[in-house]
């Protein structure tokens, strides 16, 4: 038995033994240094030719190429994607087994092979025309002529999304508490409004994030459309290197524009998320920009509340 | 005055071959506040949810002011379903108050509130604002017009869902359980806005397990048990002079 002791007192107390946590740290530094030095000794990155290539012009058109058909492809893919979800949770049989079949066709082939057929589409339907079914056709087109390779690679990535974006929606969707949508129909809303005002925008929280995912993967993406010759930035970068044989440094060059770009979507996807994180959380936010942009956020609140008074 | 408002006639509902109402008949009077007890799975929410058309009954009608919820009647007498745009105008005529509350939680409690004033009744965004801060005065939560659903307490989240409900001057008032999801000390909060409007006139039909509430606010009480209605009557005929056994029973318990 011990007797009372009132010295006893937590707040001195001394930290844990973590001998391991050392060795890891020590290990990790070592590591770190050793690969820094291959990156800054190692003459075969040729650092000055990356630095000679990064602005090149014909980079610069396959950066431009690339964001093009990435914002395309996404366009396709969102607004489809967006189609797609709805019939997939509607009422009607026929449009849920449609969207249904859709998901099930380009999700379940790869990308690649989907983007070659597009770019070969003239092997299959080599008259593409608009009239009646099994009647006479009012305009008529040589598919060849029609899908160009750029048209090929938007279509072909887009309707591709299209598959993966419409799943995304529809865990968002379904991700919303029924309650919020039986209170928004005790209120009167119709359902197109009950949609667009209360469904949609609590669906966002969980449709961003991965949606983000899905459009990095699609700047990536479009590095695919090298193989039918699309001149994004994987094939400019190619062009240059087989003239050149300087692999290494162009193909960081290609590296650095792809972060480049994924970093400022990184960005964008922040703001996309607070702006639909609105009172999700029960406490105001505690990065200095957070802070900043609440306090604009209750500004314009009171406005809308003073102006009841006057 | 004292004109039904609400006609329930042979009301039944089934889910999934289970019988959960089983031929309600009851009426609601202008400025009547009648309160709905019960045991769980006596049907007083499926009953209440009948009302707006957030269920789709199995027989029998609902009448407000003379119109059938959910349907119309053809010329041949014929009932036809409405389409859920059509039953969304019915439904401004019904407020409603959830047991979870459900407010919006992406609006402030002054957007939960304008909302319908603005998009149903039409209202300028001046007058709508001006209506729920007025209605948020009411009870009592004026100096909270600026703040989400999730940084109130349970008691200021259902006052706020009661303003709402009344923005759009409904002619009958539902509360399902309103006070079931709160903590003890914040019941009486809302019990006092809803004694208040009561008094005030307004009609309402209340499912509650607040005994006391019911006993001195309700103009009439009608106890449920297993999807049939088994009495009705003033508070004090059910509470105090039971006829049936069950209600004895019911009320015993959940009085101390």
């Amino acid at each position: 038995m011990h007797a009372p002791d009132d010295r006893l007192d937590v707040a001195t107390a001394l930290s844990p033994r973590r001998p391991w946590t050392w060795v890891i740290t020590i290990f990790t530094l070592v590591f770190a240094a050793q690969f820094l030095q291959l990156l800054l000794t190692n003459p075969n990155f040729e650092w000055d030719v990356v630095g000679q290539f990064l602005n090149s012009e014909t980079v610069l058109q396959g950066v431009v190429m690339t964001v093009l058909l990435t914002v395309a492809a996404m366009a396709i893919g969102l607004v489809l994607g967006g189609i797609l979800a709805v019939c997939r949770m509607a009422d009607n049989t026929i449009l849920k087994i449609i969207a249904s079949s859709y998901i099930w066709f380009f999700r379940g082939t790869p990308q690649l092979v989907q983007l070659i057929f597009w770019f070969n589409i003239g092997l299959l339907v080599p008259v593409l025309s608009i009239g009646i079914p099994f009647g006479p056709a009012f305009f008529s087109i040589e598919s060849n002529t029609l899908i160009t390779p750029l048209l090929a690679a938007i279509v072909g990535l887009g309707l591709h999304e299209a598959a993966y974006q419409a799943e995304i929606y529809r865990a968002g969707l379904m991700s919303v508490d029924e309650g919020q949508l039986e209170a928004a129909k005790a209120l009167g809303m119709k359902p197109v409004r009950v949609f667009f005002r209360i469904h949609l925008p609590q669906a966002m929280r969980f449709i961003v994030p991965p949606t983000f995912n899905a459009i990095i993967g699609m700047v990536k993406g479009t590095s695919l459309v090298s193989v039918i010759g699309g001149a994004e930035l994987l094939f400019s970068v190619q062009q240059i290197y087989s003239q050149t044989y300087q692999t290494v440094p162009l193909l960081i060059v290609a590296c650095v524009w792809y972060l480049f770009i994924t970093t400022v979507l990184n960005g964008v996807q922040f703001f996309i998320e607070r702006h639909y994180g609105r009172g999700a959380s029960r406490n105001a936010s505690t990065s200095r920009l957070g802070r900043l942009l609440d306090r604009r956020a209750l500004v314009r609140s009171q406005n809308l509340a003073r102006g009841s008074e006057s | 005055m004292n004109q039904p408002v609400l006609r329930i006639n042979g009301l039944r509902k089934e889910f999934g071959g289970v019988e959960v109402l089983k031929g309600i008949d009851l009426e609601v009077r202008t400025g009547e506040t009648v309160a709905i007890l019960g045991s769980s799975g006596s049907g007083k929410s499926t009953l209440l949810r009948c009302v707006n058309c957030l269920e789709v009954p199995s027989g029998g009608s609902i009448e407000l002011e003379n119109e059938v919820m959910g349907y119309k009647r053809e010329k041949n007498g014929q009932l036809r379903r409405l389409s859920e745009s059509r039953i969304a105008v019915q439904r401004r005529r019904v407020g409603m108050v959830f047991q979870n509350f459900n407010l919006f939680p992406h609006w402030t409690a002054l957007e939960n509130i304008a909302d319908g004033p603005r998009s149903v009744l039409r209202l300028s965004k001046a007058d709508a604002i001006e209506k729920s801060m007025a209605l948020l005065k009411r009870v009592g939560l004026h100096d909270r017009a600026n703040a989400y659903p999730r940084q109130l307490s349970g008691g200021q989240q259902q006052r706020i869902a009661i303003a709402r409900a009344l923005a759009l001057e409904p002619t009958l008032l539902l509360f399902d359980e309103p006070t079931s999801a709160l903590d003890p000390e914040n019941v009486g909060e809302v019990t006092d806005v809803m004694s208040s409007l009561a008094a005030g006139g307004a009609t309402m039909l209340v499912v509650t397990h607040e005994l006391g509430f019911a006993r001195a606010a309700a103009d009439r009480v009608v106890f449920m048990d297993d999807g049939v209605i088994l009495e009705q009557g003033t508070p004090s005929e059910v509470f105090d002079h039971s006829r049936e056994a069950r209600t004895r029973e019911f009320v015993g318990k959940t009085l101390p």
